[in-house]
């Protein structure tokens, strides 16, 4: 078995061993361990990674591998990574088994919880190792759909609408993608040879002009819905607000980092002469989703809103700085996919804890749980300022990178968008330190809190995980960006050749 | 061959008969009659095949044979069709279909 | 010489703030306030032996003092020209930094030990009191500009922490939230600023942006103007002030640091009085031959932002009660001096005078300034309130107070042999040389320094003595030993020849005092100082009626002319009102009502032709068949005609 199949074969196997147990205990143990051998096989892969480069491996892609699927339309089980995909299987494998600690009390169907969400990340996992275009997008859907179920049936508040509502949409999106891939495909062999969906092979041809310009609206919206473009991210509120905990850190922290991931793997790189010709349509949808995303959280009361809002800002920052199409601001797009993704599921697993305890998430209703659960408090502020870029904690890292890069146009255009996006690290600042005031500091207001007990062994292993994630790449952050930046070369060369 | 008895005579008997199932299955709300008008429908179908053998292909017999497997068919139907109507008159104490509508849309 | 071990420097308070930060719950309070106070003692002592090294040592090569690059590694490669490092630069001005943070931030530590004494946030005082000494030195002793903004960011943060010490008091979390959102917002014009000079420059490094040959930057700018007017360097540079105006409290700018008194007092000490707030003085003297050379139309705004801000601080410090409060604008008023100072300054030999009485100015004013503030909360210890109104005759209860703040008093009014006499003299003749108008509105704030200075004085030790619950007491000797130190830098810190050591092109020139402005000044403060002594040394009744006289003047004076309101005004109503609400409600209402509307047209659609799924096989026959008949018709009408 080679080293990327594993990644979703121990999911499936762990699902397995989750149909033989009997209960909730059996069901936590059994994922917690397949998530813990996943967390460790992707640091294997990591160093892996990192030994291959060093060796002078510099193609496009390592640890290749492709077995026929489909013969008759040429589609592949095509499997590889760059750097970009072990940065995001890392991401994912941490926020997973984050994830399913935040879980350990799930009560109601606990095995089917923990299948849904192990097949979720299945998804996930092989959307990232995917390099044909039919095989990521089956994938892409294995990890959308199992959503529609978790929110459906262990949500809280107006589950059934809001589930229904995410599925749509995402479904809508995936509705566009679906075209633009098969758009793709059947321009894929100009000279009259063998139609393929693997991205490497048509990255090596240049599809017409008219036709880019056709497909590139629906592929990059089709993935821009998942990564919350606006006005694409209606579904990121009522979703996450009625999502139970591990779903919304893994739908915020992984699910819609595939939208970004899909944008420039897919969209961006198969057809640069529409990113070029099309970009600055998108730029302006981005920097309003920024600045949008950061005014719409100041003025939400439940913590969950705050937190989806925070989200659309951040996420559009991604998409903003992918279609800045420069080595650096790509770079930082990542960056911020991976300081987003870890800092996010920090939120909603501290949300989640929270609401546990005190069994509100609106914050006028509780105040002064520094007191009461210092723990938890703490690591609440911890996530905060690295959601406002605090230095030393990922988020500064990932914005920095990309204001820099951003910055590289000289242009009007592109400066006044850059300067707005830029902006929105004060409103930022003034949504989190106001929740963070109301709800943290302050007197304790309901006096049922004073008994509140602070965070349980499971809940520190799952807030450890991510804090000590979200510390290592904002202290030493160069490793990381370096396995990016070049990993991007192709992308980056690609998209430049067809701006001239 | 029964004289001056033409294939003619003999399908606009049948042809009559399938209309006359047709339009009782389609303006019967008892669902006795509309079995009954698909008995028509089938025997309608049933003449048919008798007679083309007959008179077109007198020397093979896959038209007898259906008509056979036609009766048997229309036997088993009509048992299994009365089961239901039987079980609908004791949920509904009713048998005419516009009564019957619980599993609409 | 190898200076690789100034990262002890720095490293030994972040090293101390994990240890208290991670283990606070487990060590004795004793414990944390010793590993605390030993580590920054530490600091303190290796950063007195880089001074001695550096300024008498290694420092100078062919009569100039050099910038010596003592550590440097790439931290974040960004473009293939940038990168952000993590170093260490020794200067004289980032060597003069070290030794008054150190020095401050050793008496604070040692003070708090007695200050927060029994408190139950002990712990968390001292590991934020680390992070902050960690921040502020990694800030001073940056190599490139992006470093500093990153720990300039930090200290931000643990202002912001430190001003929210007492968490549960929704005043202190309001005033920390406050420091922080305005210094960010300052922020993002620094951020910017960095941003458009990297650009154009392709360097973050200090080394390459202020190199000079002579009387030229070896770097050349982007030349011509932009926008308004205006070079693009010097828009660059404006921006970067923008982040020192909001970190130094300049106008408009200012508004968070009168609220971050709230803070516990030995913070107000450290960081708004002594270091952190005289960063933005730092900033600007770290880029100032960019300044001078290349933009000086951006040290003009330097210069009239920090005029302004002198005299406005000044004349609201006569108004204010709390003692705090007066000193937050006295702080405001004096770093407008130092700003005033830089911007007055040309580069080089005596031109750069200016340069060197604004360093001067901030080693004196952070000695004799976290004097005040340490003794103001030996006061406070004493008598459990922030108002002089509560106050009075202390003299007697608290000796030694008494006298290291009437030394610290002295000081800042310019008593002649004092600190402060020097540095101030030395700003005023800079002035003189440069900008008549600038000049006198300095010797204006210098005797209104005198006056509010003398006014605080004498309502806390003299004047009517009240009726106190528990009667006042000295505070113990952990307090005042660290005012007893600081009464003496601030004594004799103006004796330190600065013109030897700190100068714009790292050259010594001659300096001496020039008494032609010196005794009109000083004259000038004793002036203010007696005013204050009429009316405030005996219980008088003369402030209050010439308050009610100048009732309306009085009121705006009093309210700080009104700033917060507009600020509350432009936040509260305008963006989180108007803004953010209809941005919330657009996004329920509008985008989300569309997309639900879509789900609702579908219904719709659906619900009206549900009909035809009838579930009657009589209707679906009558359709088949009529369906057959018509297909029928045509197949005969298209085959037989």
């Amino acid at each position: 078995m080679d080293i990327l199949s594993l990644f979703v074969v121990v999911p499936i196997l762990t699902m397995i061993g989750i149909l033989f147990t009997k209960d909730l205990k059996g069901a936590r143990m059994v994922s917690a361990i397949g998530m813990g051998i996943q967390l460790l096989m992707s640091f294997n892969l990591l160093f892996q990674y990192i030994a291959e480069r060093k060796a002078g491996n510099t193609a496009e892609m390592v640890f290749t591998k492709s077995y026929v699927w489909f013969q008759s339309f040429n589609i592949h089980y095509d499997i590889g990574v760059d750097g970009i995909a072990v940065a995001m299987i890392m991401l994912t494998s941490i926020v997973v088994f984050a994830g399913v600690f935040s879980s350990w009390m799930t009560k109601e169907l606990p095995r089917e919880f923990f299948i849904s969400l192990i097949l979720l990340s299945s998804g996930v996992f092989g959307f990232f190792i995917s390099l044909d275009m039919f095989t990521m997008f089956l994938f892409y859907e294995l990890a959308v759909i199992p959503m529609y179920l978790l929110i459906g049936l262990w949500g809280s508040g107006n589950k059934e609408y809001s589930a229904m509502k995410l599925t749509l949409m995402l479904m809508g999106g995936s509705a566009l993608l679906i075209l633009g891939l098969l758009g793709i495909y059947f321009h894929s062999a100009p000279d009259g040879g063998q139609l393929t969906f693997n991205i490497l092979e048509i990255s090596k041809i240049t599809i017409p002009h008219d036709t880019q310009m056709f497909f590139f609206p629906f592929l990059f919206v089709g993935f821009g819905v998942l990564g919350a473009l606006f006005p694409f991210h209606t579904w990121s509120p009522d979703g996450h607000a009625s999502a139970p905990t591990a779903v919304s850190m893994l739908h915020a922290g992984v699910l819609m980092k595939l939208g970004g991931y899909g944008c420039f793997r897919v969209a961006m790189f198969l057809l640069p002469d529409a990113a070029q010709e099309m970009g600055w349509l998108f730029l302006i949808l981005t920097t309003v989703s920024v600045v949008y995303g950061a005014f719409g959280a100041i003025w939400q009361k439940d913590l969950k809103y705050i937190n989806a809002y925070s989200s659309v800002s951040h996420c559009g920052l991604v998409i903003f700085a992918l279609l800045m199409m420069n080595k650096t601001s790509m770079d930082g797009a990542i960056l911020q996919m991976i300081s987003h993704g870890l800092m996010t599921a920090l939120f909603f697993a501290l949300i989640g804890m929270i609401y546990g305890r005190t069994h509100t998430r609106n914050i006028f209703e509780m105040g002064g749980l520094m007191k009461v659960i210092p723990f938890i408090s703490v690591v609440y502020v911890i996530a905060g300022l690295a959601s406002l870029g605090l230095p030393g904690l990922s988020g500064f890292v990932a914005e920095m990178t990309i204001f820099v890069g951003s910055f590289q146009h000289a242009d009007t255009f592109h400066r006044v968008c850059t300067i707005l996006a830029a902006s929105a690290i004060v409103i930022t600042a003034v949504y989190i330190l106001r929740v963070v005031g109301i709800l943290l500091f302050g007197p304790v207001k309901n006096p049922e809190f004073n008994h509140l007990e602070d965070a349980t062994w499971f809940e520190k292993v799952s807030m450890i995980t991510l804090v000590v994630s979200i510390v290592i790449i904002g202290f030493a952050p160069l490793w990381l960006s370096e396995i990016i930046r070049d990993s991007l070369t192709p992308i980056v060369e690609r998209l430049a050749l067809a701006g001239n | 061959m029964i004289e001056g008895i033409d294939i003619t005579h003999i399908l606009i008997v049948s042809t009559c008969m399938f209309f006359i199932g047709v339009y009782g299955f389609l303006v019967r709300r008892n669902l006795i009659t509309i079995l009954m008008a698909t008995e028509l429908i089938l025997n309608a179908v049933s003449i048919n095949f008798v007679v083309l053998n007959k008179f077109i292909y007198p020397d093979v017999l896959q038209g007898y044979m259906f008509s056979v497997f036609i009766i048997a068919i229309a036997a088993a139907e009509a048992a299994v069709a009365i089961a239901i109507i039987i079980n609908v008159y004791r949920r509904y104490r009713t048998i005419n279909v516009e009564n019957v509508h619980d599993m609409k849309y | 010489m190898d200076f690789t071990y100034t990262l002890a420097i720095i490293g030994l308070p972040f090293i101390t703030f994990l240890i208290l930060g991670l283990l606070h719950n487990k060590l004795s309070h004793k414990l944390a306030g010793i590993i605390g106070s030993s580590s920054l003692g530490i600091s303190f002592i290796l950063s007195c032996i880089t001074a001695y090294f550096y300024f008498f040592k290694y420092g100078k090569i062919d009569g100039a003092y050099q910038k010596i690059e003592a550590f440097n590694i790439t931290w974040l490669q960004l473009t293939d020209q940038l990168h952000i490092d993590m170093g260490i630069l020794l200067d004289p001005i980032s060597v003069m930094m070290l030794m008054v943070v150190t020095t401050v931030s050793l008496m604070v530590h040692i003070y708090s030990t007695g200050y927060m004494h029994g408190e139950t946030g002990f712990n968390r005082f001292f590991a934020f009191l680390s992070l902050f000494s960690f921040s502020m030195l990694g800030l001073v002793v940056a190599t490139n500009l992006f470093q500093m903004y990153i720990f300039w960011e930090l200290v931000g943060v643990s202002s912001f922490l430190l001003i929210g010490y007492y968490y549960e008091k929704p005043s202190a979390v309001a005033a920390s939230k406050k420091a922080f959102i305005t210094t960010r917002f300052a922020d993002l014009g620094f951020l910017i600023g960095i941003l458009l000079l990297s650009f154009y420059t392709g360097t973050f490094d200090f080394f390459e942006l202020t190199k000079t040959n002579g009387h030229e930057l070896a770097m050349t700018m982007p030349a011509g103007t932009s926008f308004l007017g205006l070079s693009i360097v010097s828009w660059a540079l404006i921006l970067i002030f923008m982040g020192g105006a909001g970190k130094s409290a300049m106008f408009p700018l200012h508004i968070w640091l009168p609220d971050a008194m709230e803070g516990p007092t030995p913070v107000s000490a450290l960081i708004h009085a002594a270091t952190m707030v005289v960063a933005g003085v730092y900033l600007v003297a770290r880029l100032f031959p960019v300044y001078v050379l290349e933009a000086p139309d951006a040290l003009t705004v330097v210069m009239w932002v920090g005029a302004f801000s002198a005299l406005f601080a000044a004349i609201i410090a006569c108004t204010q009660f709390d003692i705090k409060r007066v000193l937050a604008f006295s702080t405001m008023s004096q770093i407008g001096y130092m700003m005033l100072a830089l911007g007055v300054s040309h580069y080089g030999d005596h031109e750069g005078l200016g340069f060197m009485a604004s360093m001067f100015h901030l080693t004196t004013h952070a000695m004799f300034k976290a004097l005040l503030f340490l003794g103001a909360g030996s006061i406070i210890h004493a008598v459990h309130s922030n108002s002089m109104l509560d106050m009075g005759g202390l003299k007697k209860y608290m000796p030694i107070t008494f006298i290291t703040f009437g030394i610290a008093w002295l000081a800042i009014c310019g008593f002649p042999g004092l600190s402060g006499f020097f540095s101030k003299d030395e700003i005023l003749a800079a002035a003189y040389h440069h900008n008549k108008v600038v000049f006198y509105i300095a010797v204006l704030v210098a005797g209104l320094t005198a006056f509010y200075m003398s006014r605080l004085f004498f309502s806390i030790f003299f004047g009517k003595t009240q009726h106190y619950h528990h009667t006042p007491h000295e505070s113990p000797a952990s307090m005042t030993i660290p005012l007893i130190i600081l009464a003496i830098f601030a004594t004799f810190a103006g004796y330190i020849p600065f013109h030897d050591l700190i100068t714009s092109d790292g050259r010594p020139f001659e300096a001496h005092i020039d008494w032609a402005i010196a005794i009109p000044v000083t004259l000038l403060a004793f002036g203010g100082m007696a005013l204050a002594f009429a009316f405030y040394f005996k219980p008088s009744t003369m402030p209050d009626k010439i308050a009610a006289s100048l009732k309306g003047v009085y009121t705006t004076i009093y309210r700080k002319f009104y700033i917060d309101e507009v600020y509350l005004f432009v936040t509260q109503k305008i963006l989180f009102n108007i803004v953010s609400q209809s941005i919330a409600w657009f996004d329920r209402h509008i985008i989300d009502a569309t997309m639900d509307g879509f789900a609702t047209v579908t219904n719709y659609a659906s619900e009206s032709i549900k009909e035809l799924q009838s579930g009657q096989i009589q209707k679906y026959g009558f359709v088949f068949i009529s369906g057959v008949f018509v297909f029928a018709f045509i197949l005969i009408y298209v085959f037989v005609y």
